[in-house]
């Protein structure tokens, strides 16, 4: 088996197809799992057991639970309850509500980092809680969480071509695809490895470079 | 800054019977775990006066002030700013203990600056000054901001609107986190050990201030401190703790000099 550079350069349009798809599936995921992850984490600190342990109960299963069941779950079981999404749409669903369950970790760490006395405050200048949460709080616990958000995208990124498996056209459907149609293996699988690392490893030094930047 | 204060403001007399009080504790008891912090406490003080807190730590001092800023609640007994309860309200012609909203609206009247400034490091000084006086008392940008620039140059620091509290001094972030207090125009500042965590050399420039801001207006301040000579120097009143109970009070003067309470005598000669 030998590397045949024809082959590469052939698959390099489906390759970048792919890709595009493989970020846009990372992009929403994370969007998703930043907003859904703060949700969670702000309902954990409810003062209402009634919305604490629910919510509890859902992360815990969430994150104990792997991704690929979630996802044929909902590719297979959603449109039979009437929830017809498309396979892309699906895969970020279940990319963003598994990753959540994780950054609600974050988020958590995060306001809990952040020093008591800025609540005290708050309440010394009579703050509402809204206010309290959307001015104090949460602009210092997410500027702390930044890096280890970060972290998550980059495991999203990677845990991104699990999608191929319900569907989604992304990097290893269109290697998949080559390979049944040309039997070339070896090229279109070294090039989507080889796009993975171009991506995931400069955006781990980025992260590298925030976290110092943010000094810790 | 000017701390000349040859034209001080005229002092008011002692607390009498029947005269308005601005803060009551009636009975307050507060406990921490086992132990009881706050005993039966009763203590009333005036509109305008200052009044220092003394006493061993662990005597109950901060404690009365968080209890005036709402930070921790009572175990039983009431608390009244300018006649209105901290710690009640009436809903429905009943009494009932008070919600937050009420205490929200009570605790406008008190401001509170802290041992360790607690400045919003994620704003700039205007901001943080600026901040509840836009969102809490209504005020327009304009006129908050105006305000908070006429606060920094009392405090001396009209050139850092612009800085985050982290480029500050540790006196720097304290003076503004005065500003901070005073720009929501409070009826009481409250004053926790607020030179504790200053280096020793930034100490007299915050004592400075607040020695200004004691004679300059009529803003009823408590105070605990463990500056004896910036106690005597702004008193009108000076209590001591003792186990969670006022043991003595009077004139610094008095106080400092000639107290009643054995137990005075001893904490004075400890800390002078």
């Amino acid at each position: 088996m030998t590397w045949d550079w024809s082959v590469a350069w052939d698959f390099l349009p489906q390759l970048l197809d792919g890709l595009l798809i493989t970020l846009e599936a990372t992009a929403l995921g994370s969007v998703l799992s930043f907003t859904l992850g703060l949700v969670w984490a702000a309902a954990l600190r409810s003062p209402t057991r009634l919305v604490r342990w629910p919510v509890a109960g859902v992360v815990e299963f969430v994150r104990n639970t792997p991704l690929l069941v979630q996802l044929f779950f909902f590719y297979y079981v959603l449109p039979d309850w009437g929830l017809q999404f498309s396979a892309l749409a699906t895969g970020v669903i279940a990319l963003g509500l598994h990753y959540s369950t994780y950054t609600a970790e974050v988020y958590r760490a995060g306001i809990d980092a952040v020093p008591h006395g800025q609540w005290e405050a708050a309440v010394a200048l009579s703050m509402s809680r809204p206010r309290t949460w959307f001015a104090v709080i949460l602009p210092q616990a997410i500027r702390r969480v930044v890096p280890a958000l970060g972290n998550y995208v980059i495991a999203m990124l990677k845990d991104s071509p699990l999608l191929a498996l319900i569907g989604v056209v992304d990097m290893l459907q269109e290697a998949r695809a080559e390979g049944a149609s040309s039997f070339q293996y070896i090229e279109p699988y070294t090039m989507v490895g080889i796009a993975f690392i171009v991506i995931a490893y400069p955006a781990s030094l980025l992260l590298r470079a925030l976290e110092r930047r943010l000094g810790h | 800054m000017d701390t000349d204060t040859a034209n001080p403001r005229p002092r008011p007399e002692a607390t009498k019977a029947g005269e308005g009080e601005l803060i009551r504790f009636d009975r307050v008891t507060k406990s921490f775990g086992g132990t009881r912090v706050l005993d039966e406490l009763c203590f009333s003080v005036a509109p305008g006066r200052k009044v220092t807190l003394i006493g061993p730590s662990g005597s109950g001092k901060t404690t009365i002030l968080r209890l005036l800023m709402t930070l921790v609640r009572p175990d039983t007994g009431s608390i009244t700013v300018d006649g209105d309860s901290l710690t009640h309200e009436t809903r429905g012609g009943r009494l009932v203990p008070a919600g937050e909203k009420h205490v929200r609206e009570v605790r406008k009247k008190i401001g509170m600056v802290f041992q360790q400034f607690n400045l919003f490091p994620n704003m700039r000084v205007l901001r943080n000054i600026t901040e509840a006086p836009v969102h809490v008392l209504g005020l327009s940008p304009d006129e908050a901001e105006e305000r908070a620039r006429e606060l920094l140059d009392l405090v001396g620091l009209g050139d850092k609107c612009d800085a985050y509290p982290s480029q500050l001094s540790g006196g720097q972030q304290q003076r503004v986190a005065i500003a901070r207090a005073l720009a929501m125009r409070p009826r009481v500042l409250l004053l926790d050990e607020v030179t504790s965590a200053l280096d020793p050399e930034l100490v007299a420039g915050v004592l400075d201030l607040l020695r200004d801001i004691a004679h300059g207006t009529d803003i009823t301040m408590l105070c605990v401190t463990h500056e004896m000579g910036f106690a005597r120097d702004i008193s009108d009143e000076v209590m001591m703790f003792d186990s969670g109970r006022v043991i003595e009070a009077g004139p610094p003067d008095k106080i400092f000099t000639d107290p009643d309470h054995e137990r005075t005598r001893e904490f004075l000669s400890a800390v002078l």
